[in-house]
C-alpha cells in the first residue's frame, strides 16, 4: 500500500509536468491545427531566463514574471518573424518551420546564456510533506495546482470568451473565419504570444525539481506531444489525462517491473490507444470541435 | 638533410595526403575533436578552453623544438558519427601531426579505425576502458577508466563494512559502460549487488527507482550517471527518507552538482580527479606543483574552476609535448614510440608510465576519495 501511494505521488508529480508541456501544444493546434515543434523550447527558455535572473540576484518572484513576459514577447516575435511570413504554406510547411524556430532557438540560448544545468530555487522549500508514509514535495503541488488552474482557464477561455471562440473558428476554417469578421492575423500572434507565455510558467515550475538547461527542450516537448496526442490534441482535459496518464504508466513501471521498461511502456500505450480511438482519449471530430 | 627538403616537401603537400613529415619549420599541427557544443558541452567545452590557454602558453615560451603549436579543431557536437569524419578531415585535409578527442567512449571508438589505418597517434581524454584494452598500436588515454572508478568505490565501501550495495544507473553510454564494470569487479570487493535499477538521462524524477531500491534494503547506494539526472537522483535520495551512504560516480565532481543537488547533495562520497579537490591538496602532493600551474592559469584566464574533463584534455598535451621533445622530431611514428616509453611523467591525474602494453599508465589510486561538506567538495576522510 505504502509503495502504491509513494508511486502514485511519483506519476503525479511526472505526469503533471507532462500535462503542463502538452496543455501548451492545445492553444495554437485551436488556432491553427498546427503542432507546433517550437513549444518545447518556450519551456527551456522560461525555465533558462528565470534561472538566470535569480542567479543575477534579482528576487525570484520578479525573476519568473519577467521570464513569463519575455518568452511571451519571444512567442510574438517568432509568428511575426517566422509563421507569418511563411503566409499561405499548409499546415505541414508551418510544423517544419516551427521546427527551425526550436533549432534557432535552442542554438541562441546555447551560445548567449551557456551549456551548464541550472536549478530554481523550490517555490517554497523542499521539505517533502509526508502522506501515510508518502511523500510528495511542496513544488509538485505547485505544479498540480497551476495546471489545474491553467486547465479551467483554458475551458472557460475557449468556452466562453469571443475571442477563444475566434481562435477555434479559426482553426476549423480560415475563410469562414475571416468572412464573419474576425482578424485571422491577430488570433494567430496571440496564440503564440500565450502558449509562449504558458510553457514558460511550465518550464519555471518544473526547474526547481527537474532542473534545466538549453536543451530540456527537446525531450519536454517530445513528452507533451505524446500526452496532447494521448489525451487529444486541443483538448484541455485531455492534455492533463494524457499527460498524467503517461506519468502514472512510467512510474508504476519502474516500480512494479522495472525501470529498464519504463520508457518502453508508455510508447507501447500510446500505440495502442491511438490504434483504438485515433483522436485520443479526449479528441473530438473536425467537424464537432467547434 | 630533412630541412633542405622542406620546399620540395611543401609542393608535395599539395598533391599528396597523409605525408608524415611536412615543412619542417612550419607549426607543430595538434587536430582535436571535441564536443564543443550539444549533450556533451560540459565536457568538450572546458577541454577546449584548456586546450587553447595552454597553446598559447608553450607558443609564448617559445613552442616546442623551436615550432610553434597550432590548433586546428573540430565540434563532433556529442555525436560519435560526427568523430569518424571529423577525424578524416584533420588527417587527410589538414595534415595534423596528432589527433586529441574526443571526451565520449563512443566518439573516440569511432576514430580507433581511422587513426589505426592512417598511422596518426590519438591521445583520448574519455573514460572507457575499451579504448586501450585491448592495446590499440596508435591510441592512448588520459584518464583512469570506470573499471578503476568501481574498484576505487568498493574499496572505500569495504573499509566501511559495506557487502550490499544497490547500483542506480542512467541508460546513457557512460552509465551502461560504467555499470557493467561496477557488476564485473564486485565480487573481488566482497560486495553483492542487491538492487540493479536504471534511469534515462533525461529523466526528472526517480522515487519509483529508489522506492524499489529501499525495499531491498542495501547498505550503501551507487550511483552511476551524469548531471543533471544523477543531482536529481541526490534530491529523491532525501526525499524518500533514505539514509546509507550515497556513492556517485566520478563523472559528476563538479560544482554544478553541489549547486543542482544543493543540501541534499551533502556527505555524498565519490571518486575524482586530483583537479577536483585542488585546494585541499598539500603542497607535497605529487600532483600539486602540475596543478597549481593549471589551476592558477585557468582561474586567472576564465574566472572559473577547471573541470576534471579539462585536466585530461591537457594530460593529452602534456603527454604528446613530452614526446615529441624526447623524440626531437613531429615523426608519426617516432613520436608514437616515445609516447610508449614515457616513463615517470608527471600529469595532472598521477605519474604515468607507458609501455607497449599499457597505454594509460594508471592505477585505481589515481581517483582520490572525496565528498561533499558545506557545499562544496572536499577530500574524503
Amino acid at each position: 500500500m505504502f509503495q502504491f501511494l509513494q508511486l502514485f505521488f511519483t506519476g503525479l508529480t511526472i505526469g503533471s509536468s507532462y500535462a503542463l508541456a502538452a496543455l501548451g501544444f492545445s492553444i495554437i493546434y485551436n488556432a491553427s491545427g498546427v503542432i507546433n515543434f517550437a513549444q518545447g523550447e518556450f519551456i527551456m527558455l522560461g525555465g533558462m531566463i528565470a534561472a538566470f535572473l535569480s542567479l543575477a540576484g534579482v528576487p525570484l518572484p520578479v525573476a519568473v514574471i519577467a521570464a513569463v513576459v519575455l518568452v511571451g514577447l519571444v512567442g510574438l516575435l517568432v509568428e511575426k518573424l517566422a509563421i507569418e511570413p511563411a503566409g499561405k504554406t499548409d499546415a505541414t510547411g508551418i510544423v517544419i518551420v516551427t521546427i527551425g524556430v526550436s533549432m534557432i532557438l535552442r542554438g541562441l540560448v546555447e551560445v548567449t546564456l551557456d551549456k551548464k544545468n541550472h536549478a530554481l530555487p523550490a517555490f517554497s522549500g523542499t521539505t517533502p510533506i509526508s502522506v501515510l508514509g508518502a511523500t510528495i514535495l511542496p513544488q509538485s503541488l505547485w505544479v498540480m495546482a497551476t495546471t489545474a488552474v491553467v486547465v479551467i482557464a483554458l475551458a472557460v477561455f475557449f468556452g466562453r470568451t469571443r475571442w477563444g471562440k475566434g481562435m477555434l473558428a479559426t482553426a476549423h476554417n480560415r475563410i469562414a473565419a475571416q468572412l464573419v469578421g474576425i482578424d485571422t492575423k491577430r488570433v494567430l500572434l496571440a496564440s503564440f504570444g500565450l502558449s509562449a507565455a504558458l510553457g514558460a510558467t511550465g518550464g519555471i515550475l518544473l526547474a526547481p525539481i527537474a532542473t534545466t538547461s538549453y536543451d530540456v527542450g527537446i525531450m519536454l516537448g517530445l513528452k507533451g506531444v505524446v500526452a496532447a496526442t494521448l489525451g487529444g490534441l486541443g483538448s484541455g482535459v485531455g492534455a492533463v489525462a494524457g499527460g498524467v496518464l503517461l506519468g502514472l504508466v512510467e512510474a508504476f513501471t519502474a516500480g512494479y517491473v522495472s525501470s529498464a521498461y519504463k520508457d518502453a511502456v508508455p510508447f507501447v500505450l500510446v500505440l495502442v490507444i491511438l490504434v483504438v480511438r485515433p483522436r485520443g482519449l479526449f479528441g473530438l471530430g473536425p467537424a464537432t470541435r467547434v | 638533410m630533412k630541412t633542405s627538403l622542406a620546399g620540395l616537401a611543401l609542393a608535395l603537400a599539395l598533391t599528396t595526403t597523409g605525408s608524415a613529415t611536412l615543412a619542417a619549420d612550419g607549426p607543430i599541427r595538434i587536430g582535436t575533436v571535441l564536443s564543443v557544443t550539444g549533450p556533451l558541452a560540459y565536457l568538450g567545452d572546458p577541454a577546449a578552453k584548456t586546450l587553447d590557454l595552454w597553446v598559447d602558453r608553450l607558443n609564448a615560451a617559445g613552442g616546442v623544438l623551436g615550432r610553434k603549436l597550432e590548433l586546428v579543431s573540430y565540434d563532433d557536437v556529442g555525436e560519435a558519427s560526427k568523430a569518424n569524419g571529423l577525424v578524416k578531415r584533420l588527417i587527410d585535409n589538414d595534415h595534423v601531426d596528432v589527433v586529441i578527442g574526443s571526451h565520449s567512449t563512443g566518439a573516440t571508438m569511432a576514430m580507433v579505425p581511422v587513426v589505426e589505418n592512417a598511422h596518426m597517434p590519438l591521445i583520448s581524454p574519455a573514460g572507457g576502458a575499451i579504448i586501450i584494452d585491448p592495446v590499440k598500436k596508435w591510441v592512448f588515454k588520459t584518464p583512469p577508466t570506470d573499471r578503476m572508478a568501481a574498484e576505487r568505490v568498493y574499496g572505500h565501501m569495504k573499509a566501511k563494512g559495506i557487502t550490499k550495495v544497490a547500483l542506480l544507473c542512467e541508460t546513457s553510454g557512460f552509465g551502461q559502460s560504467a555499470r557493467k564494470e561496477a557488476q564485473a569487479v564486485a565480487a573481488g570487493f566482497g560486495v553483492s549487488i542487491v538492487a540493479d535499477e536504471a534511469f534515462a538521462p533525461k529523466d526528472t524524477d526517480m522515487v519509483a527507482q529508489l522506492t524499489k531500491i529501499r525495499d531491498a534494503a542495501p547498505q550503501a547506494v551507487f550511483v552511476l550517471g551524469t548531471n543533471p539526472a544523477a543531482a536529481i537522483v541526490t534530491k529523491n535520495y532525501r526525499q524518500v527518507g533514505l539514509t546509507q551512504p550515497l556513492y556517485q560516480a566520478h563523472s559528476v565532481t563538479s560544482q554544478e552538482y553541489v549547486d543542482l543537488a544543493g543540501a541534499a547533495a551533502e556527505g555524498v562520497v565519490a571518486p575524482a580527479l586530483p583537479v577536483v579537490v585542488f585546494d585541499d591538496l598539500p603542497s607535497s602532493d605529487p600532483q600539486y606543483p602540475r596543478l597549481a600551474d593549471y589551476v592558477g592559469a585557468y582561474r586567472a584566464k576564465f574566472g572559473q574552476d577547471p573541470a576534471a574533463y579539462g585536466a585530461s584534455a591537457l594530460d593529452a598535451l602534456l603527454l604528446y609535448v613530452d614526446a615529441v621533445g624526447r623524440a626531437g622530431t613531429t615523426d608519426r611514428t617516432a613520436v608514437r614510440d616515445a609516447l610508449e616509453k614515457t616513463s615517470g611523467f608527471v600529469t595532472t591525474a598521477s605519474m604515468v608510465s607507458l609501455s607497449a602494453t599499457d597505454h594509460l599508465g594508471l592505477k585505481a589510486d589515481t581517483f582520490r576519495m572525496i565528498e561533499v561538506r558545506g557545499g562544496k567538495w572536499h577530500l574524503a576522510p
